[in-house]
């Protein structure tokens, strides 16, 4: 590809990391990690959910003080570690994180000049000026873009554009007085959610950024993309830097085995059967924006995982079946009752049998400022009443009962929410909605933040559940999670589904090879 | 997982973490339960906080009293209080419901000063029954609620921008109907069945504020509609999850809050057998300075019937004192104003102490 072009000889390299670890705890996150960005190269970063991408990120952006001992130098120049957060721009490094940091009310110019504006002593703002300077910029990088517009209204694609074009003309500023230094753009995870024919606008954006002697770290999920735009790529896994290669002369699979690694073969497929065959729920021609149209169905007993890399659109799914999403169209049968999914909502969702708990553990699940009691207690207010009413003491009585079964700890009903750890708050949540006896359970993320001996009580209480008859619906991207736990796993891509495994196939290993090989069949 | 790989490096080592794991969490919990425990039989704290307001009530009193003892130790003085405070106890619980659901209702005090005006216009001008008129301007409240809800709810504007305007419209209404003139001669009915009628001495319009009080209490702690409304003020998106139906709770909330409101302008022309078009408007911010301090006490960090109750009468006797000595009426406005403000610190202290609210 382009790989001759960059690095120049005689010129040191863009950045240059070395021996860089972090440890969370007794976590290792990274371990003597080292790696080199030259001059104008689009260098990949790839790596599955906890491999270690963000965290090397973080630490480049300030948030994460490393180990001792490592090393990052920009340009030759050995830069303070931590990282001053407050300075990264002036040392030539800019950011674009999926949540592109726009403010969507305010105008095109207002985001792009956000930085000089928010911190510039200026008491006489020239609009006029600052319109012509934003529509120059524009022009350079050759983007259609009115400076007048409110973010807001324009497409997700225009509006990575512009967060790439602010991050590049930041950093341009901040090193203006160095031309020999012009900078390391780091664009983390910028394409899950554009269409193709965006990311193909974006890609060409990154090359003009590279042609104007700019670095670039693209890191993604996505092979595929990677293969397209980088000159070279390093994989992580696990914290540990597995390889850096020259992207033009490594395959499709090569990349793929690098980044699920073939060490980790201890869990076998869970052979798990379901007990019956007898259908429960059906799904079909279920469909939103940017998924679908899909269908499925679930056996009584059955657990279903949906599963595929960010944007995929599987993550969507629970909320859709449980009617909280608008927008919604399709058919759901259960139990010989049918429903359109056009008219669903989840009072209507809770009568038919059907509970959903979402990932958002205090924004959408729980409330972190009422007891423990009050949130379990919740869905069966009616009857914890006595002749006197509801009261606090009932209330009590039913969430310690509760808390017990499902293993919380402390159980102590008076206590709120947020004072509970992330494990044994999902405990009680799961407990809420576990006591009415559902038909089709949906989670979404069920041990995000959850720890392992809490997450086992977890799955426990799930299996229990399947096996009284109920058929429980788990997105997660915690593939071992999924292999360990389901009968069945529906790998998504693009908003469909394209592939299903079950049986000895369902390992680890596998969800993650359909995960990364999905793209290239529908790209 | 697979069967028996203890031979495996990684499983010995996720049993040796599984074991670890366990010891810390019996260490953490035994930590906790301590600590829970003593929190369960008897904190000063939580004591102090739940009936602070109560103490700092009589500490008023004994000071108030030290240089005012004739009038401030006698049950005269504290009668007609209770008395000539029933409105605002009972407009304080009508602001007290859509605030637990997460709104604002400013409108309250213009909808007991419209209550109290169309019942004044109905029963003098008009020539309508009290009773007949009672009902009509409770359902006028109730429609003043309706029209909240729907611009809040349809159009999704916040609470506060809306019953402000419809507050201001209302107090136009007000100056429409009554000519700006204040209507003298109410029926002698209503002022008997409010004010004239005494039960130890204290105004029977007292226990009407007081029974509602006890009602209002029941249904928020006791009853699930009560919790349900807590769980949409707290976490709106919770509550649609859990199958509550917030918008019809919202609504509820804010009918609920212009019917009450509408009694308590019932109970104020019943005060004084007339009704003028401004002096309802004042009690805008007593109510408001009453819910919040009612907050800090007796259920901290809820807004809460009997921490309302005892929040007015609080603020009342300060004032009532304050005019023994001599003070002139302005302080009226210094004590409300200063509650309020106060109070809402307080509150987001007993907040940043623990997360409650």
């Amino acid at each position: 590809m382009r790989s001759e072009t960059a690095g120049r000889v005689g010129e040191t390299d863009a950045l240059d990391i070395r021996h860089l670890s972090k440890y969370f705890g007794g976590a290792v996150a990274l371990d003597d990690v080292s790696l080199t960005v030259r001059r104008g190269e689009v260098h990949g970063l790839l790596g599955s959910n906890g491999s270690g991408k963000s965290t090397l990120i973080k630490v480049l952006a300030g948030f994460h003080t490393p180990e001792p001992g490592a090393k990052i130098s920009l340009y030759g120049k050995s830069v303070p570690l931590p990282i001053p957060g407050a300075k990264v721009r002036e040392l030539g490094l800019a950011f674009v994180h999926q949540h592109l940091g726009l403010i969507p009310s305010l105008s095109v110019t207002e985001n792009l000049q956000i930085g000089s504006l928010s911190t510039g002593q200026d008491w006489a703002i020239n609009w006029g000026a600052a319109h012509r300077e934003a529509a120059a910029i524009f022009a350079r990088f050759g983007l259609a873009l009115d400076p007048k517009a409110p973010v807001g209204t324009l497409s997700a694609v225009q509006q990575a554009l512009l967060a790439i074009v602010r991050a590049y003309e930041d950093i341009r500023k901040a090193t203006e007085n160095h031309v020999d230094r012009p900078g390391v753009l780091v664009l983390d995870e910028p394409t899950p959610f554009l269409p193709r024919a965006g990311v193909e606008q974006l890609f060409g954006l990154v090359r003009q950024c590279t042609e104007l002697g700019a670095s670039v770290i693209f890191v993604s999920h996505d092979v595929d993309e990677v293969r397209e735009i980088t000159d070279r790529a390093t994989v992580l896994r696990d914290g540990h830097l597995i390889d850096t290669v020259v992207t033009a002369d490594t395959s499709h699979e090569a990349f793929v085995e690098r980044i699920i690694g073939r060490t980790m073969d201890v869990y076998a497929g869970s052979n798990k059967q379901p007990r019956t065959s007898t259908p429960s729920v059906a799904v079909s021609n279920l469909s939103v924006a940017g998924v679908g149209p899909l269908g499925f169905d679930l056996a009584e007993g059955e657990i279903l995982g949906l599963t595929g890399l960010i944007g995929s659109g599987f993550d969507n799914v629970p909320a859709l079946l449980y009617g909280a999403r608008k927008g919604t169209t399709g058919q759901m049968t259960i139990d010989n009752q049918s429903f359109d999914l056009a008219a669903f909502n989840p009072i209507k969702a809770l009568e038919a049998g059907i509970a959903y708990l979402p990932a958002d553990r205090l924004g959408e699940a729980g409330i972190g400022s009422l007891s423990v009691g009050d949130n379990v207690s919740m869905p069966v207010y009616g009857q914890l009443r006595s002749a006197l009413g509801l009261t606090d003491r009932q209330i009590g009585r039913h969430a310690r009962k509760l808390g017990q079964g499902a293993g919380v700890k402390p159980n102590v009903p008076s206590m709120s929410l947020a004072a509970l750890s992330g494990g044994n708050a999902q405990k009680a949540l799961m407990a809420k909605w576990l006591q009415i006896g559902p038909r089709l359970l949906l989670l979404d993320e069920p041990t995000q933040g959850v720890d392992v001996g809490a997450r086992q009580q977890i799955w426990d209480a799930l299996d229990r559940t399947a096996q009284s008859g109920a058929a429980i619906l788990v997105s997660s991207t915690d593939y071992e999670q999924l292999a360990q736990l389901c009968h069945r796993v529906l790998i998504f891509a693009r908003g469909q589904i394209v592939a299903e495994l079950s049986g000895a196939d369902l390992t680890k290993d596998l969800i993650a090879e359909h995960c990364y090989r999905s793209m290239p069949q529908l790209a | 997982m697979s069967t028996g790989q203890t031979s495996d490096p990684i499983a010995a080592y996720e049993k040796r973490i599984a074991a670890l794991e366990a010891k810390l969490n019996t260490l953490e919990e035994s930590v906790i339960s301590r600590t829970v425990r003593e929190s369960e039989t008897f904190d000063w704290k939580t004591w102090a906080e739940r009936f602070g307001l109560l103490i700092a009530w009589g500490v008023m009193i004994l000071i108030l009293g030290a240089f005012k003892p004739d009038q401030m130790f006698a049950w005269n003085s504290y009668a007609s209080m209770f008395g000539s405070n029933a409105m605002v106890v009972v407009l304080t619980l009508a602001l007290m419901i859509p605030l637990t659901t997460g709104d604002f209702d400013l409108s309250v005090a213009s909808v007991m000063g419209l209550s109290s005006m169309l019942l004044a216009v109905l029963n003098v001008k008009m020539g309508m029954p009290i009773g007949g008129a009672i009902v009509f301007v409770l359902a006028a409240g109730a429609i003043v609620g309706l029209i909240n809800s729907f611009f809040i709810l349809y159009f999704g504007v916040h609470s506060l921008i809306v019953t402000l305007g419809t507050g201001y419209f209302i107090n136009g209404v007000i100056l429409w109907v009554s000519n700006s003139n204040t209507i003298a001669g109410v029926s002698m009915d209503l002022v008997k069945a409010v004010i004239l009628t005494r039960l130890f001495g204290i105004p029977i319009g007292f226990y009407y504020a007081l029974a509602l009080s006890v009602l209002v209490w029941y249904v928020f702690q006791h009853t699930s509609l009560g919790r349900r409304l807590l769980f949409v003020g707290r976490g709106r998106e919770v509550a649609r999850l859990s199958g509550v139906n917030v918008n019809r709770v919202r609504t509820g909330a804010l009918v609920a809050s212009g019917v009450i409101a509408a009694f308590a302008g019932v109970l104020y022309t019943g005060m004084r057998g007339a009704s003028d078009p401004s002096s309802a408007l004042a009690f805008l911010l007593p109510a408001f300075a009453a819910a919040f301090l009612g907050s800090t006490a007796i259920y901290p960090g809820r807004f809460n019937a009997p921490g309302a109750f005892v929040a007015v009468f609080f603020l009342s006797t300060g004032i009532m004192g304050l005019n023994f000595l001599g003070v002139d009426s302005f302080v009226q406005n210094l004590f409300y104003g200063g509650g309020l403000v106060i109070a809402v610190s307080i509150s987001q202290l007993i907040r940043g102490r623990k997360p409650m609210d």
